[in-house]
C-alpha cells in the first residue's frame, strides 16, 4: 500500500503541466532517420559479408586485377569526395536561410553524384561487354550486389536531391524543409562511408591479393 | 511569466524535457572549418591508399593490406566527426549508442559469416582440405 | 510467355484442384457477402475515412489485429489439411494430398504464421499500447504506421492470391537455396515467397523505426527508461531487433532473387555459388525473429501478473537487464538451426555454450513472475489463467530447445517431428497463449466492453488441452526418428501418434471456434460487459487512466511521471482529473497515401512475379512519382478545438461519478 503522503508532498505533485506548450512537429525525425540509416548499415553489411565470403571464387574467369580499373575508380572516389563537400556547402548556406546559394551547391552536389554515377555504369558496361558481368562467377556477383547497390542509393539520393531542390525553391528553408535537408545530409555523407568500405576492400584489398 | 515556486520550476523543467530553443529536432550545427578539416583529411586519407596499392610501395602485401585498413577506419571517423557531426549528445546519447550497437552487429555479421563459412567451406566444399574424418 | 501478361496464362487458376475450386467458391462466396454487407450498410466511405486512412495508432493497432486473426485461420486450415494428411498417409494409403501440393501447404504453413499471423498481432499490440503507456499521442511517424499496416496487408494479399492464380513455394518457409533457386523451383511458388516477404518486410522494418523513435523521444515527462512500464521496456527491445534483424533477410532475398532474375551466382551449385551462405544469413535474420515473436509477449505476461496478483512486479531491474542481455545474446546463437551443416566441433560447440546461456535470463522471468504471484491477491481472470498456461507449456518447450542446443543431441533430432514439436511448443505456448491474455487483457481498453469470459474459458482449454494433445506425440516421433515434412508413412506403428495428433488438430479448432464465439458473443452482449471505468482489472500503468475506449487525442493533458507502475501512484497519491483549462490538440491528419503505396508495391510485385515486365516498369514509376508527390504536402496536421476536447473530458467526468469512481 502507498505510504501517507506529507501535505507539501500533496500539495507539490503535479500529474500534468496545466501550461503546457505545444511540442513542434519534426522532434523525431532525425533520431528516426539515423536509425533507419543504420538499418541500411547491416543491409550493406550483408554484401560485405557476400563478398568476404564469395569474393576469391572466381570459377575460373576474370579477377580483380582482370577488371578493375583503379584509376578510373580514383577518380570516382573523387566525384563522391568531393559531393560530399560540396552538399556541407549547401548546409552551411541552408543554415544562413540563403536559398539561392543553398540550390547552387546543391546542384553542383547533384552534378557530382551523377558523375559518379555515370562513370559507375560505364565501368559496369565495360566489365559486361569484356564478358566479366555478374552472371559469370560469384566473384562477380557479389562485386555488382555490393557496388550495385551503393550506386542504387547514390540514384535515390540524387532522385531525392532534385526533389528537395524544387521543394526549397517554392517553399523556402522552412523547418520541414530543414529537416528534410539534414536528413539527406545524413544519407549522403553516410553512403560515402559506405564508399570509403567499398574502395578499400573490393577494388584496394582485392587488387592486393 | 510568474514567479517561480520550486515546485513551478520542477514542472516547467520536467515537462520541457530535454529541447529548448529549436522547437522540435536538433540539426546539428556545421561550420565551414569542420567541412574543410574533414575534406582535407579525407583527400589525404584517400591518396595514400590509393598510391601504396597502384604503385606497389610497401613490399609486402599483408602489411599494405592493413596499412589500408587502418586507413579506411580512419577516414570513416574522419567522416562520422567532421560530416555526419557524430557526439556524444544529440538526442540524449541515443544517435551514439545506436551506432555503437550497430557497429557491434555488423562485425558480429562480418566475423561470424566469415568464420562459419570458412568452417563450412573447408569440411564441406569439395576441393578443400577436409581433415580426417572416420 | 506473352508480352501482355509475362508467364500468367490460363494455366496458371488451378480448376482441375478440387479442393482449391472448393476453396475458390468459399471464398468468393464469402467475399461477395462481405461486400454486398458493406455497400448495403453504405460502410464503405465510413470504412475508408475512419479506418483504411486512419493515421491513429489505436485504429491501425486494431486493424493489424484483425489482420492477424483472418490469416490464423487461414494458416491454421493448413495445418489441419497437414494433420488429416500425415494420420492417414500410412503402408498404402497416399493420403488426399500429393507432393506437389503437401509441400506448399507446409511453406505457406509456416510463412503465414511467422508473418502474417504472428508479425501483425505482436506488431498490433505494440502499436495500440506503448503510446498509450508512455502517455503520448500517437507514434513518432503516424503516416509510416499506417504505410507499414498496408505493406503487411500487401504481403499477406500476394500469399492469398498464390493459392488461386499460380502456386506457392514447395521449399519450406525459409526456402533454401538450391532447392529455391531458377534450377528447382523454375515457377512462380519462390517468386510469390520473396516478394511478398519484401513487400511485407519494408512495413514491419519501418514500424520498427518508428516504435523506435517513438519509445526513446516520445515518452510523458518524469518517465526515465527505468520508470517505464515493463512491456513498453520488452517492446523497446523488439524493435531494436526489428531494426537490426530484418534488413537481414531484405539483402538475402535480395539476393536470391537476382539468382532468380538476373542469373547471378550467389547461392548457385556451380561458378562459385555457396548455398551455405544462405542459411547462414538467413538464421542471422531468424533467430533475432524468433525474440521478437517473444519479447513483446513476456512484457505482457509481466503486466497481467502484476495486474492480477495485485503487486508490483518482482526484481523489475532484472526484468529490464535479462531483456536486454536476451536481444544482445540473440544475436550470438543463429548457427544452432544449422548444427549438422556441416561446420565442425569448434565452431558448434561455441554456439551451443551461447544458445544454452540464453536460456538463463529467460529462466530468471519465470522466477520473477512467480515470485510476483508469491503472497499476491491473485484474480484467475482470463488474462491470469492464460499466463499460467503459458508458464506451464513453455517452460517445457524452453527445456527441449536447450536439449537441442547441444550439438551431438541435435545430430539425432534435426529436422525431426522433435524440432518441430519444440517449436510450436514455445509459439503457441509462449507467443500464442501470450496473445490471448493481451487480448482478454486490453479488448476492454479498445473496444470499451470486456470479453465474455464463458467463451473465453472454452476457448482456452480447448486451446490448451488441444495443443499438449497435438504436439506431444510429436516429440515421441521425434525421438523415435521420424523426420519431418514428409506425407508419407511405411511404418504403421506410428500411425497412432499422428492420429492423436490429429485429435489435438481437431480440439484447437474448437478452441478458435470459440475464440471466434467469444468475440461475437461479446459483441452482441457489450451493453452487459461495458468497461465505465477504463480501469476494469484495477490496472497500474498509464492506458488504464484514460477512457475505454480512448478518445482520439489519448491524453487531454500530457502526464507527468514520478514513479513506476504511473498509473498505481497516481490512484494511490489521490489524482483528480482536470475539469476544465483544455487546449486545442495538434493531431495529423488522416490520408489516403499509405493505400495507394502499398497497392501500387503489391502490383509492381505481382508484375514481377509473372515477369509482366512493362507492368512492373509503369507500377515502379508510379510507385516513384506517387511518393514524391506525397512529399510535396506539408499540411499534414489539424487541431481539435479546446471545446470538443472539453466536451469529451466532461462526459467521462461525468460517466466516472455516476459509476461511483
Amino acid at each position: 500500500m502507498a505510504r501517507t503522503l506529507t501535505v507539501s508532498e500533496l500539495e507539490t505533485t503535479s500529474f500534468y503541466d496545466p501550461h503546457e506548450h505545444e511540442h513542434a512537429a519534426g522532434g523525431s525525425t532525425m533520431l528516426g532517420f539515423w536509425i533507419y540509416l543504420m538499418s541500411d548499415c547491416l543491409i550493406f553489411a550483408v554484401m560485405f559479408a557476400m563478398y568476404g565470403v564469395l569474393g576469391t571464387s572466381y570459377a575460373g574467369g576474370p579477377t580483380p586485377k582482370d577488371v578493375f580499373d583503379l584509376p578510373l575508380v580514383a577518380v570516382n572516389t573523387a566525384m563522391l569526395l568531393f559531393s560530399s563537400i560540396t552538399y556541407g556547402f549547401a548546409m552551411l548556406e541552408a543554415q544562413r536561410k540563403r536559398v539561392s546559394t543553398t540550390l547552387l551547391w546543391l546542384g553542383i552536389t547533384g552534378l557530382f553524384g551523377a558523375a559518379f554515377v555515370g562513370i559507375e555504369l560505364y565501368e559496369f558496361a565495360h566489365m559486361i561487354h569484356e564478358g566479366a558481368g555478374p552472371q559469370r562467377s560469384a566473384f562477380l556477383s557479389s562485386f555488382f550486389a555490393l557496388v550495385g547497390t551503393h550506386g542504387l542509393h547514390v540514384t535515390c539520393g540524387i532522385i531525392w536531391l532534385v526533389t528537395l531542390m524544387v521543394q526549397v525553391a517554392r517553399r523556402g528553408i522552412e523547418p520541414a524543409n530543414h529537416r528534410r535537408l539534414a536528413c539527406l545530409s545524413l544519407f549522403w555523407h553516410f553512403l560515402d562511408v559506405i564508399w570509403i568500405g567499398v574502395f578499400t576492400f573490393v577494388y584496394l584489398l582485392s587488387t592486393l591479393r | 511569466m510568474r514567479t517561480a515556486t520550486s515546485a513551478n520550476v520542477t514542472l516547467h523543467d520536467a515537462s520541457h524535457g530535454h529541447e529548448h530553443g529549436h522547437g522540435g529536432t536538433q540539426i546539428p550545427h556545421a561550420t565551414m572549418r569542420d567541412y574543410l578539416i574533414g575534406f582535407g583529411l579525407s583527400v589525404v586519407l584517400t591518396a595514400i591508399p590509393f598510391w601504396l596499392v597502384m604503385g606497389g610501395v610497401l613490399p609486402s602485401k599483408a602489411a599494405t593490406g592493413f596499412v589500408i585498413m587502418g586507413f579506411a577506419v580512419a577516414q570513416i571517423v574522419v567522416h562520422m566527426i567532421y560530416f555526419l557531426h557524430m557526439n556524444a549528445k544529440s538526442d540524449e546519447g541515443w544517435t551514439m549508442v545506436a551506432l555503437v550497437f550497430t557497429l557491434i552487429l555488423v562485425v558480429i555479421t562480418l566475423a561470424g559469416s566469415l568464420w562459419v563459412m570458412h568452417h563450412l567451406n573447408v569440411n564441406m566444399m569439395p576441393g578443400h582440405l577436409a581433415p580426417d574424418i572416420p | 510467355m506473352t508480352t501482355l501478361f509475362g508467364r500468367l496464362g490460363l494455366d496458371a487458376f488451378p480448376i482441375h484442384e478440387p479442393i482449391l475450386v472448393g476453396t475458390f467458391i468459399a471464398v468468393a462466396l464469402g467475399g461477395v457477402a462481405l461486400v454486398g454487407a458493406l455497400t448495403y450498410f453504405r460502410l464503405w466511405g465510413y470504412l475508408w475515412r475512419e479506418w483504411f486512412t486512419s493515421i491513429d495508432h489505436k485504429k491501425i493497432g486494431i486493424m493489424y489485429m484483425v489482420l492477424g486473426i483472418v490469416m490464423l485461420l487461414r494458416g491454421f486450415a493448413d495445418a489441419i489439411m497437414m494433420r488429416l494428411q500425415q494420420a492417414m498417409a500410412f503402408s498404402g494409403s497416399e493420403g488426399y494430398l500429393n507432393a506437389h501440393h503437401y509441400d506448399q501447404v507446409f511453406t505457406a504453413h509456416g510463412v503465414i504464421m511467422i508473418f502474417f499471423v504472428a508479425m501483425p498481432l505482436v506488431t498490433g499490440l505494440m502499436n495500440y499500447i506503448v503510446p498509450l503507456q508512455i502517455g503520448a499521442r500517437d507514434v513518432a511517424f503516424p503516416f509510416l504506421n499506417n504505410f507499414s499496416f498496408w505493406m503487411t496487408v500487401g504481403g499477406a494479399l500476394l500469399v492469398m492470391a498464390s493459392l488461386f492464380v499460380g502456386e506457392f513455394a514447395r521449399t519450406g518457409w525459409l526456402a533454401y537455396p538450391p532447392l529455391s533457386g531458377l534450377d528447382f523451383s523454375p515457377d512462380v511458388g519462390v517468386d510469390y515467397y520473396i516478394w511478398a516477404l519484401q513487400v511485407a518486410g519494408v512495413g514491419t522494418l519501418l514500424s520498427g523505426v518508428n516504435l523506435l523513435a517513438t519509445i526513446i523521444k516520445m515518452r510523458a515527462p518524469g518517465m526515465s527508461l527505468m520508470k517505464m512500464p515493463v512491456f513498453t521496456w520488452t517492446a523497446l527491445c523488439t524493435n531494436v531487433l526489428i531494426v537490426a534483424a530484418f534488413p537481414v533477410l531484405t539483402a538475402v532475398l535480395v539476393l536470391l532473387s537476382l539468382d532468380r532474375y538476373v542469373g547471378t551466382n550467389f547461392f548457385t551449385n556451380d561458378l562459385g555459388g555457396n548455398p551455405m551462405m544462405y542459411v547462414n544469413l538467413i538464421w542471422i535474420w531468424g533467430h533475432p525473429e524468433v525474440y521478437i515473436l517473444i519479447l513483446p509477449l513476456f512484457g505482457v505476461f509481466s503486466e497481467v501478473t502484476s495486474t492480477f496478483s495485485r503487486k508490483r512486479l518482482f526484481g523489475y531491474s532484472s526484468m529490464v537487464y535479462a531483456t536486454v542481455v536476451i536481444t544482445i545474446l540473440s544475436y550470438i546463437v543463429w548457427l544452432h538451426h544449422f548444427f549438422t551443416m556441416g561446420s565442425g566441433a569448434s565452431v558448434n560447440s561455441f554456439f551451443g555454450i551461447t544458445t544454452m546461456i540464453i536460456s538463463i535470463p529467460t529462466g530468471a522471468k519465470i522466477f520473477n513472475w512467480l515470485f510476483t504471484m508469491y503472497r499476491g491477491r491473485i484474480r484467475f481472470e482470463l488474462p491470469m489463467m492464460w499466463t499460467v498456461a503459458f508458464m506451464l507449456t513453455f517452460v517445457i518447450g524452453g527445456m527441449t530447445g536447450v536439449l537441442l542446443a547441444v550439438p551431438p543431441a541435435d545430430f539425432v533430432l534435426h529436422n525431426s517431428l522433435f524440432l518441430v514439436a519444440h517449436f510450436h511448443n514455445v509459439i503457441i505456448g509462449g507467443v500464442l497463449f501470450g496473445l490471448f491474455a493481451a487480448i482478454n487483457y486490453w479488448f476492454p481498453k479498445a473496444f470499451g466492453f470486456k470479453l465474455d469470459p464463458f467463451w473465453g474459458k472454452v476457448s482456452f482449454w480447448c486451446w490448451v488441452v488441444g495443443f499438449w494433445v497435438a504436439f506431444m506425440p510429436l516429440y515421441v516421433l521425434g525421438l523415435m526418428g521420424v523426420t519431418r515434412r514428409l506425407r508419407y508413412f511405411e511404418d504403421p506403428t506410428l500411425q497412432i501418434w499422428f492420429v492423436v495428433a490429429a485429435f489435438g488438430a481437431v480440439l484447437i479448432a474448437a478452441g478458435i471456434g470459440a475464440l471466434l464465439m467469444q468475440l461475437y458473443v461479446s459483441f452482441r452482449k457489450r451493453h452487459e460487459l461495458r468497461d465505465t471505468t477504463g480501469d476494469p482489472w484495477d490496472g497500474r500503468t498509464l492506458e488504464w487512466s484514460t477512457s475505454s475506449p480512448p478518445p482520439v487525442y489519448n491524453f487531454a493533458f500530457t502526464p507527468i511521471i514520478h514513479d513506476g507502475d504511473a498509473w498505481w501512484d497516481m490512484k494511490q497519491r489521490g489524482y483528480e482529473r482536470p475539469r476544465t483549462g483544455f487546449k486545442p490538440v495538434l493531431m495529423p491528419k488522416n490520408t489516403g497515401a499509405g493505400v495507394i503505396l502499398a497497392a501500387l508495391s503489391s502490383v509492381l510485385a505481382f508484375a514481377l512475379i509473372w515477369y509482366i515486365w512493362w507492368l512492373a516498369g509503369v507500377s515502379l514509376v508510379a510507385l516513384i512519382a506517387y511518393a514524391i508527390y506525397h512529399t510535396f504536402n506539408y499540411d499534414r496536421e489539424f487541431r481539435i478545438p479546446a471545446e470538443q476536447v472539453l466536451r469529451a473530458e466532461t462526459e467521462r467526468t461525468q460517466q466516472l461519478l455516476a459509476t461511483g469512481s
